[in-house]
């Protein structure tokens, strides 16, 4: 019975969970059950990836009506394996939250901070998993809306600019993607995804459907914080309490990031996107752009939050860069960082959080001498930091080795050493924190203070997501199978679509699906 | 000799690795009680020793050893293989590793150095990824252990923790991480993605088929990517490594690491280009002469410097080329005189810093104009500081002159006849800056200004740091007449030869 509905319920549970939890009122409560909420959310989706990965896909008929007239929800190995980062991500940042946001929310708002904390992974996952292009919208704004909550429950009111200019882009961004679902639903009349894609083969060169693309383009790219369009991203993350930011940093943008990739390889095609619109040339100038001026900023920036965040929009410039090579290798390097790029940063994020929560500031001056004084969070803080700049053995590494060679690959040479060459920036930006921290003196000053480790409740997410960082730096086979039949999956119902539009057949949506899971079994 | 019989052959490459390994893990166990943390450090490094001692036997018996461990990507992995090359760099850095620990304890005691065990932990980590480096089956290992021996040194570099050693550090880190990243790893990449392999193979992996501008601007790419060899432009981390501790120079930045950087250029021309692909590559002699170039121009400067750990390391960079030159000349007996000077180097060099680094804990001077005059005090070490110098010059009696030979003839059999020249100019420049330290020391006397109570209190360095550089002077001499082993050992890589 529940097997039947597994698709559906890590939407449904935290949906329905955040409302409980805003009436538990006690914040002990409503962060217990939060946490299990999101557990249970997070085992659901190991079901569902294992599921994916044996039998291709699972599709789910909401309330019972068949798609394409009702919603549709649709597992597959891409979204389920994201799905799985976020859910983790998410249990982790809870576990760890429980302190951290007695440090940096009042009081009265804690259970707000759960209830937000669970509409949005409501919504993320909704994301994930719908198969309809509407319902990807009304996700969107869920979650959305849930963090604009999140970032302005900070008690520094400087978090409500930040949180006030977050929403007015990210308002405007949703509403563009709004205006494009719906020019292709005036040309298509229809909603579901792989009816639209379908559809839209049909209706090669439309003026209509070109500018739909171009709307839910623009309006993707400002979610996911894609240079030009990130300058809400950065005083968003640093102004957000810090177990916010750590929860936004690794599954917000990335699950945009997604979208993007849904949105190219399975409604549009990628002839349509890339071949007769030009849209990798764009993507792939914009994503190294992104690297180098926002890894630039980064080495810039006194608060260690925003140095973070710059590192963040950078990092989505390789993200986006990976899907723009159009190459089962490119969209695999893709899907790999989101992974391995959610646990950097959330171990990265978690650090700085607990640093605040002892020091009460994040500037780089106030991480002086705390190698000594805070030496787990400062070794976890090392150890990610090497994640992100790539040294071996750690997934930093395996994201750049697959990126580089699927660069390569194309034999886009230029692009694989700007790659390597932009990375060097997080040395330097990296290596400021840790050298402050390990070879400056703590300040006369706070040497009253009492700085010392914090407690195991935010040191084990933490360790959690730095063991991981290594283990899946050595041990690829999960990450890289998961990722290879991602985009092996995304770019066959690709090439299927395309295929029949050649052969002048006519299949529905699922028929060419059920084809699809034929040829890769 | 072989110690090790019962074991399983392969499972000794395992434990060469991580019997360092252990052993630093010991060191911070036992940090306590500094004997028995000195003790471990000791035994640790003699096991070692005994293990590459084992391995050394099996090649010469011809046993292959190897040794998969962890698939990282499908089909390539971190996986180890012996070959004659990687057993001469394991032989000198675990012998020269017991030398150096003896001479530490003397140093660090006789210095009060802080946070000892920090030191010998991460000096045990050092030797542990310098033996992962020697028996890497392919590049992608070579490249892990690398910047595992970066990361791992950085805190020795850093080690007095003040703002020199802080720059110094910034200098060694940012050099080494951005030449292996922007560099090293872009040619290995590509290497990968040209060839679908990166395993280490007899007369290499690239052939006819692959563009021979693509495979020129490789071998550039993996000469300055392996930062380690300090050629130049890329050397200034090198004399900013000199703020680390004596016995740090001394193992690490004449011996481990920078040999390390050489090693690895020797490893990937000989076993990824091999040395007759890479005659056709238009970039070789343009590599070849910027090898030279440095050569000379490093030995310029290191006449300017008055600090003697400074000359030293300008020293070094300019020896390390000498083994970059000697593979770019693409000769059967050039490589050979490369390989060997991987050992040769090696003893006189660590000579000369054990010797800078008993004055400074006997003398406390650093600059070579106040030791006039010291030789009457400390008359053992400068006698060791005269026989590294003359092997390092490489003149008879003492191993330098071997692999010099070696070298010269291979230039001559390629008419190179500039890189003759330059190595006959490098050892007269090498007379000119190294031999007037001892002269001066025996014959002249001190300076006006020199403090004549505390002249008179001082004598020679500390029992263990003498017993450690007569044992490395000694080397110098013995492998002058007795280097056969080595030479045997060099003439099992694949194309190499000392005939």
């Amino acid at each position: 019975m529940l097997e039947q509905h597994l698709a559906v319920l890590p939407i449904i549970l935290p949906l329905i969970a955040a409302p409980l939890a805003l009436i538990l009122g006690r914040s002990i409560f409503s962060w217990g059950f939060a946490t299990l909420v999101s557990g249970l959310a997070f085992l659901l989706s190991w079901q569902l990836l294992a599921a994916a990965l044996s039998d291709g896909v699972l599709s789910y008929a909401v309330g019972g009506w068949a798609p394409p007239w009702g919603i549709e929800l649709r597992v597959d190995a891409a979204n389920a394996f994201v799905l799985l980062a976020v859910t983790a991500i998410s249990t982790l940042v809870l576990v760890y939250s429980k302190h951290s946001i007695e440090k940096e929310v009042k009081a009265a708002n804690h259970s707000l901070f759960y209830t937000a904390h669970l509409l949005c992974l409501a919504g993320l996952s909704g994301i994930l998993i719908t198969g309809d292009a509407f319902n990807l919208f009304v996700f969107l704004e869920i979650s959305s809306l849930a963090t604009y909550t999140l970032v302005s429950l900070a008690s520094d009111r400087r978090c409500l600019t930040a949180a006030f200019r977050y929403l007015v882009m990210g308002t405007i961004g949703a509403t563009f993607i709004l205006i494009g679902v719906g020019l292709l639903y005036m040309k298509t009349g229809t909603l579901n995804m792989l009816d639209l894609a379908e559809r839209i083969d049909l209706y090669d060169s439309s003026r209509t459907i070109n500018t739909g693309l171009a709307f839910i383009m623009v309006g993707v790219s400002i979610k996911l914080a894609l240079f030009p369009l990130h300058m809400w991203l950065p005083p968003a993350y640093t102004h957000a309490p810090s177990a916010v930011t750590a929860f936004l940093a690794s599954t917000a943008t990335k699950v945009a990031v997604y979208v993007m990739i849904r949105f190219i390889f399975t409604v549009f095609g990628i002839d349509h996107v890339f071949v007769d619109m030009g849209m990798g040339l764009i993507l792939m100038a914009l994503a190294v752009v992104a690297i180098f001026k926002c890894s630039y900023m980064a080495t810039v920036q006194s608060n260690v939050k925003t140095v973070l965040a710059y590192s963040s929009v950078a990092q989505i410039g390789y993200l986006v860069l990976g899907l723009s090579l159009v190459s089962v290798s490119g969209l695999m390097a893709s899907m790999i960082h989101i992974f391995n790029h959610a646990l950097m940063k959330g171990a990265l994020f978690m650090a700085v959080g607990a640093v605040f929560y002892r020091v009460g500031s994040v500037d780089i001056k106030d991480f002086a001498g705390l190698g000594r004084k805070m030496p787990l969070t400062m070794a976890a803080f090392t150890i990610a930091g090497l994640s992100i700049i790539g040294v071996p053995l750690t997934v930093g590494f395996v994201s750049k080795w697959y990126l580089v060679i699927a660069a390569l690959e194309q034999d886009q040479w230029l692009v694989a050493a700007l790659v390597l060459v932009g990375s060097l920036f997080a040395v330097i930006y990296i290596g400021r924190i840790i050298e402050a921290a390990y070879f400056q003196k703590l300040p006369e000053s706070r040497s009253s203070e009492n700085i010392k480790e914090v407690s195991w409740l935010m040191l084990v997410p933490m360790w959690v997501l730095v063991i991981a960082n290594i283990y899946f730096g050595i041990d690829t086979s999960l990450t890289t199978e998961a990722a290879n039949s991602a985009s092996e999956w995304l770019f066959q119902t690709n090439s299927m679509l395309e295929n029949k539009v050649m052969e002048g057949e006519v299949l529905e949506g699922h028929a060419i699906e059920e084809k699809a899971q034929e040829v890769s079994s | 000799m072989n110690l090790w019989q019962a074991l399983e052959p392969a499972q000794l490459i395992t434990l060469s690795i991580c019997v360092p390994f252990v052993g630093a893990l010991l060191v911070i166990a036992t940090g306590k009680v500094p004997n028995l943390r000195e003790a471990v450090t000791l035994i640790t490094a003699a096991i070692l020793l005994s293990l590459v001692l084992a391995i050394t036997d099996y090649t010469f018996l011809g046993t292959t050893l190897e040794l998969d461990v962890v698939e990282l990507f499908p089909g390539l992995g971190i996986s180890f293989n012996v070959e004659p090359l990687g057993v001469l760099f394991a032989l000198v850095a675990s012998f020269l590793w017991i030398v150096t620990s003896i001479y530490a304890i003397g140093y660090m005691r006789g210095h009060n150095e802080i946070n000892q065990t920090r030191f010998f932990c991460c000096f045990a980590l050092s030797i542990s990824s310098v033996m992962g480096i020697c028996f890497s089956g392919n590049l992608l290992t070579l490249f892990i252990f690398y910047e595992v021996l970066t990361l791992s040194t950085y805190p020795l570099v850093t080690h007095a923790g003040n703002d020199a050693a802080k720059q110094g550090g910034r200098i060694y880190l940012g050099i080494l991480l951005s030449t292996s990243i922007a560099f090293l790893l872009f040619a290995i990449l590509g290497t990968y993605a040209l060839t679908g392999t990166l395993d280490f193979r007899a007369g290499g992996i690239f052939d006819d088929s692959h563009n021979k501008v693509v495979l020129s601007v490789l071998l550039v790419l993996f000469c300055y990517g392996v930062g380690k060899a300090a050629i130049m432009p890329f050397h200034r981390w090198l004399p900013a490594a000199m703020v680390a501790p004596t016995p740090v120079s001394a193992l690490l930045h004449a011996v481990a690491v920078v040999k390390a950087g050489v090693f690895s250029i020797l490893k990937i021309i000989i076993y990824i280009f091999g040395i007759e692909g890479l005659k056709d590559l238009v970039t070789t002699d343009v590599m070849l002469y910027i090898g030279a170039a440095t050569i000379v121009l490093s030995s310029c400067i290191a006449m300017t410097k008055d600090n003697l750990k400074a000359r030293l390391a300008y020293s070094t960079v300019s020896q390390l080329s000498y083994i970059v030159v000697g593979a770019l000349l693409a000769s059967s007996i050039a490589s050979a005189g490369a390989a060997l000077h991987i050992a040769t180097h090696a003893v006189g060099k660590i000579t000369l810093f054990f010797c800078a680094g008993a004055i400074m804990v006997a003398s406390h001077k650093k600059n070579i104009s106040d030791m006039a005059g010291l030789g009457r005090k400390m008359p053992i070490t400068f006698a060791a500081f005269a026989i590294g110098a003359i092997s390092i010059i490489g003149l008879p009696p003492m191993a330098g002159t071997w692999s010099k030979w070696y070298l010269a003839i291979g230039a001559l059999e390629t008419d190179k006849f500039i890189i003759v020249a330059v190595l006959m100019v490098s050892s007269l420049l090498n007379i000119a800056y190294l031999l007037p330290i001892p002269i001066k020391a025996f014959f002249s006397k001190p300076a006006e200004g020199a403090e004549p109570w505390r002249w008179s209190q001082t004598k020679e360095a500390p029992l263990p740091i003498l017993v450690a550089l007569t044992v490395t002077s000694g080397c110098c001499l013995a492998m002058f007449f007795y280097l056969q082993p080595l030479v045997d050992l060099v003439n099992l890589i694949p194309g190499v030869s000392t005939k």
